[in-house]
């Protein structure tokens, strides 16, 4: 089967002032459909760009970057905004909710941008909200949710459009424990249910959810390997 | 074709819910902001409402004359030649109103017509600076207006220079508050006429000069009687019909050339306007006074448009992040652009209708001076030019907003 996201050889320049940062130095990964893959680095390792360029909000200097068999390492402005809509749900660290709406607007909003009618997305919306638990506070605005809901909503958004990936960046940063461990509860239960996921962290224990770990060091890929208890218990757990 | 249809539509839905809950939630400088759009607007809707005004003061006076009526005149209306030769042209003569009388086939009607200063007595009531005007018997037909009770002079007390006399409404009101001032006796200057008929009230020519404190009295008599009066008369010849006015004018050209001796060389030392020299040369000023007004006032407009556009910057900076969250789940460009293009004309929108609705009681005290009313299509304008110069102003910072790096704008703190 074809991979679900295919890197070869990516590199990114950035000019800062006079000088050139080479973010990235030749990354060549492949990420299959349902798996659940942890980037991991130091900053300024360059994972935060190798999860730009996976979500489709930055563009490679060179390289070939297929998603979904489609090669998106060309695209413009406009295509890589439907190629988000479509095929990326992102969960951000600091939830990045809109603060004036309410929750079903927040959930809705990515199928506005799709061009979903307004009972389709209502009813999409809603079934999103539930899958995440929320399903009582839709007329919740963000500040009266507390920060684990507001990632919910967060998670719910992201879901909402069906995405070939989650891409999560650090989503437990600014949770406490209790709460990271059910955010991360939720997307363990997203990936049963078939989702792809990608969750950008430096966080060993949150990385440990996911079944392959994937380090980057000054722009490259230094490590890549499966996270091996963790697919032996699912595998015993799947064996039970 | 439907489904593109209700994308846009949801779109725009989507923009106006944002732009409401911005301008909601910033309602202090939205309201500051917006005052410059609503002084702007104020300012354009009341100038349009003076001009308006200006026009109808203008049309209600030059109703007075009639579109079929030719004034031969030694002065022309509009003015344009030299000064000199035109005070120094002869004057027009009684006799030259009859020759158009004998000669032309295309009027219609013809009047004498010769004005004087008096003052009007009957009993001890006293008109000062009235105007006597001296005519013949077809004055009504030439001039636009009527009789409100009694008669005019006939044609035999006309030539017969009876002392007899039509007064306008003022003289009526002044001198006979509570009489009927049909069959009395006036004096004006120091001779007595008999009151026969009163005219309907006229009001005032271009707003400067009433029409209403007038004696009518029989040409001939106006000679014998006010003899210290030098000086020529005006002939005011109605048309047979609008159609061959062109016609009429050349006809009397040619009967009046002849009447006062004009070699073929000569140019012609009369002028014979018409009720068109007037709306043209009115037109020509109203249009500067509009264009000026107008221009100021849009001034206003301008700069409230230029608070605008700032605050625009403000909320798009502001909203940084928000634009790099809605970019990441998908909104392209033009979404963007059009959400912050409908913030800015919803804004100035908001502006022009609370602008129109201040200056609705303000175009009523300008009624009492300039009798006019706020035109419709001046609101109507004024609505569109707000939602213009909220989408001008909002353009560039809508435009920047589109532009911003998604990478860049969820960074922002």
């Amino acid at each position: 089967m074809a991979p679900i996201i295919k890197l070869q050889n990516i590199t990114k320049v950035y000019q800062m002032g006079a000088e050139e940062v080479h973010a990235l130095r030749g990354v060549t990964v492949e990420i299959q459909k349902n798996e659940y893959v942890a980037i991991m680095g130091p900053s300024g390792s360059g994972k935060s760009t190798l999860m730009n360029v996976i979500g489709c909000l930055d563009t490679p200097t060179s390289g070939l970057y297929e998603l979904n068999a489609t090669n998106v390492s060309d695209m413009n402005d406009n295509q890589l905004a439907k190629i988000r809509n479509k095929e990326i749900g992102f969960v951000f660290q600091t939830f990045n909710l809109l603060a004036r709406s309410d929750v079903l607007h927040n959930v809705e909003l990515p199928l506005i941008y799709g061009g979903v009618g307004s009972v389709e997305r209502k009813q999409l919306a809603r079934d999103a909200i539930t899958r995440v638990g929320l399903g009582d506070r839709l007329h919740h605005k963000p500040n009266e949710l507390s920060g684990g809901q507001r990632q919910r909503v967060a998670v719910a958004r992201a879901l909402v459009t069906n995405p070939s990936i989650l891409l999560a960046d650090e989503p437990t940063g600014n949770l406490d424990s209790k709460t990271g461990i059910e955010i991360m509860a939720l997307f363990d239960t997203l990936h049963r249910e078939g989702n792809t996921i990608i969750l950008v962290t430096h966080e060993e224990d949150i990385a440990a959810h996911a079944h392959r770990k994937i380090r980057i060091r000054d722009g490259k890929v230094e490590h890549d390997e499966l996270n091996r208890q963790r697919t032996i218990a699912e595998g015993s757990v799947a064996a039970a | 074709m439907s489904s593109t249809l209700r994308f846009y539509l949801d779109e725009i839905r989507e923009g106006l819910a944002i732009s409401f809950r911005a301008i909601a939630s910033n309602k202090m400088r939205s309201a500051l902001t917006t005052l410059g759009i609503i002084i702007g607007i104020v300012s354009v809707t009341l100038m349009g409402t003076a001009i308006e005004g200006l026009n109808r003061a203008f049309n209600k006076s030059i109703a007075a004359l009639g579109s079929d009526v030719l004034y031969v005149q030694k002065w022309p209306w509009g003015g344009g030649q030299d000064w000199w030769t035109i005070r120094n042209r002869r004057d027009i003569r009684i006799e030259q109103a009859k020759a158009i009388e004998r000669q032309s086939e295309l009027a219609s009607s013809v009047s004498p017509i010769i004005g004087t200063i008096a003052n009007m007595h009957y009993n001890r009531r006293v008109l000062e600076n009235g105007v006597v005007v001296g005519t013949g018997a077809e004055f009504l037909q030439t001039s636009a207006v009527n009789i409100a009770y009694g008669r005019f002079f006939t044609e035999g007390e006309a030539d017969g220079g009876r002392p007899v006399c039509v007064i306008g409404t003022d003289i009526s009101e002044n001198l006979f508050p509570n009489e009927n001032p049909l069959g009395k006796v006036i004096k004006v200057g120091t001779n007595a006429f008999r009151v026969i008929g009163v005219l309907e009230k006229q009001g005032n020519f271009l707003g400067m000069q009433s029409l209403d404190d007038r004696v009518y009295v029989p040409i001939n008599r106006f000679f014998k009687e006010f003899i210290s009066f030098r000086g020529g008369i005006d002939i005011w010849v109605k048309a047979s019909s609008r159609e061959n006015m062109d016609e009429t004018k050349e006809e009397i050209r040619g009967i009046m050339r002849k009447a006062r001796h004009l070699a073929p060389a000569q140019a012609d030392d009369f002028a014979i306007n018409q009720q068109d020299m007037l709306i043209q040369t009115f037109n020509a000023i109203g249009s500067v006074i509009a264009a000026v007004g107008l221009l100021i006032t849009g001034l206003a407009l301008f700069v409230g448009g230029i608070g605008i556009m700032n605050i625009m910057f403000v909320s798009v900076t502001e909203r940084t992040r928000e634009i790099g969250v809605r970019k990441a789940i998908g909104a392209p460009r033009r979404t963007i652009l059009l959400q912050f293009l409908l913030e800015s004309a919803a804004l100035c929108l908001l502006g022009g209708i609370i602008g129109v609705i201040i200056a609705f009681p303000l175009s009523l005290i300008i009624d009492q001076v300039l009798p006019t009313a706020m035109p419709i299509s001046v609101v109507a304008v004024a609505l569109l030019v707000s939602i213009f110069v909220g989408v001008v102003s909002g353009l560039l910072p809508a435009y920047r907003a589109s532009r911003l790096d998604p990478v860049e704008a969820l960074r922002y703190e």
